[in-house]
């Protein structure tokens, strides 16, 4: 990176955009605020609902792109969920679907410009990793009993090797709700500062005289970056959802 | 004095965690390789595994994830 963060040259702090507001003036957050981090999740929500419903309304042999739209996302979830957690954890699919369309509509809505990322924020996708956690584990534990710590105890290894890796399985659980959560804020967060980097980069080589030569190739590089994010949008909803049928896996199939 | 010594710290500290970042770029990089390698090997049993190159890519990363983490903490929170 060509420019330091708290460089005096920069037009604007690239973590600015992560600041959360009230919308309706003042200056503290409470519980119940409307902050920018609100408005952007309801419009991700308010979008999930006219999509699936808009798209479902027709119920049409051939259907319309909406229904195209809506049906690919259902199916793709659907096969996942499936082929990865098992036929017994379709019950559960509302709830991943959930997961997924929120995901991809923060990450796709907060690319706009001026938008916000809720997904950015640790606090929003803690809730939710620590919500899969605390699924995963009560389901482990009411379909299969104290068997479920069968999971930590690895009974195809020697017996003497087994302890210590059974701490190492505690902990790798343990750690599970805070890397599901921190991979999907930290790339957000990472993409989106890299892309207010560059963006401030373009000013910057205008006004020092390195040549106007250099501008559009840093316009180019945001473009690259936009386009790497996008994908990346995609693929770390992508990610979430699939852990989450993984540790679903785990719980309702604890053999190890 | 004293608060610039510790902003030198937080700086040279930020810029040594993201030496972490560079581990999982390999970490990322070897799956995907790997992967392609034996994609390229049984093009028919690649479509099945796509599922297990994620979540591999996945862990690789979240290691990654930590370490720019710290250097966030370092930055913004310490």
């Amino acid at each position: 990176m060509a420019t330091e963060e708290h460089s005096e040259g920069l037009a604007f702090h690239p973590m600015d955009q992560f600041i959360v507001k009230p919308l309706f003036g003042g200056d503290t957050v409470g519980v119940l605020t409307v902050t920018n981090a609100t408005l952007w999740m309801a419009i991700s929500v308010l979008a999930i609902i006219a999509l699936f419903v808009l798209g479902t309304r027709g119920r049409a042999v051939i259907p319309s792109r909406t229904q195209s739209v809506a049906e690919l996302a259902y199916g793709f979830v659907h096969k996942m969920v499936e082929d990865v957690a098992g036929h017994d954890a379709v019950k559960f699919f509302p709830y991943i679907f959930t997961l997924f369309t929120f995901i991809v509509f923060s990450n796709f809505l907060g690319l706009l410009p001026k938008a916000f990322t809720p997904t950015s924020h640790i606090a929003v996708t803690a809730v939710m990793a620590v919500g899969v956690f605390l699924t995963v584990t009560i389901v482990g534990f009411v379909k299969h009993g104290v068997h479920f710590l069968g999971l930590f105890w690895v009974s195809s290894a020697p017996l003497p090797l087994r302890p210590v890796l059974a701490l190492i399985e505690v902990i790798s659980y343990f750690v599970r709700p805070v890397s599901h959560s921190i991979r999907l804020a930290g790339n957000m967060m990472a993409g989106h500062a890299v892309i207010k980097v560059f963006a401030a980069f373009a000013p910057l080589v205008l006004i020092s005289g390195v040549g106007i030569a250099v501008t559009p190739l840093s316009i180019l590089a945001i473009t690259a970056i936009y386009a790497l994010e996008i994908l990346v949008a995609f693929i770390q909803a992508y990610v979430f959802t699939i852990l989450t049928c993984v540790y679903l896996k785990d719980a309702l199939h604890p053999a190890h | 004095m004293e608060g610039e010594l510790i902003a030198l710290g937080k700086f040279i500290g930020a810029g040594l965690a993201c030496i972490g970042m560079g581990g999982s770029a390999m970490g990322v990089g070897n799956v995907a390789g790997n992967f392609l390698a034996g994609a390229l090997r049984n093009p028919s049993a690649a479509g099945g595994q796509t599922a297990t190159l994620f979540i591999g890519i996945a862990f690789a990363e979240a290691l990654g994830i930590f370490s720019f983490l710290v250097a966030l903490l370092l930055m913004f929170a310490v």
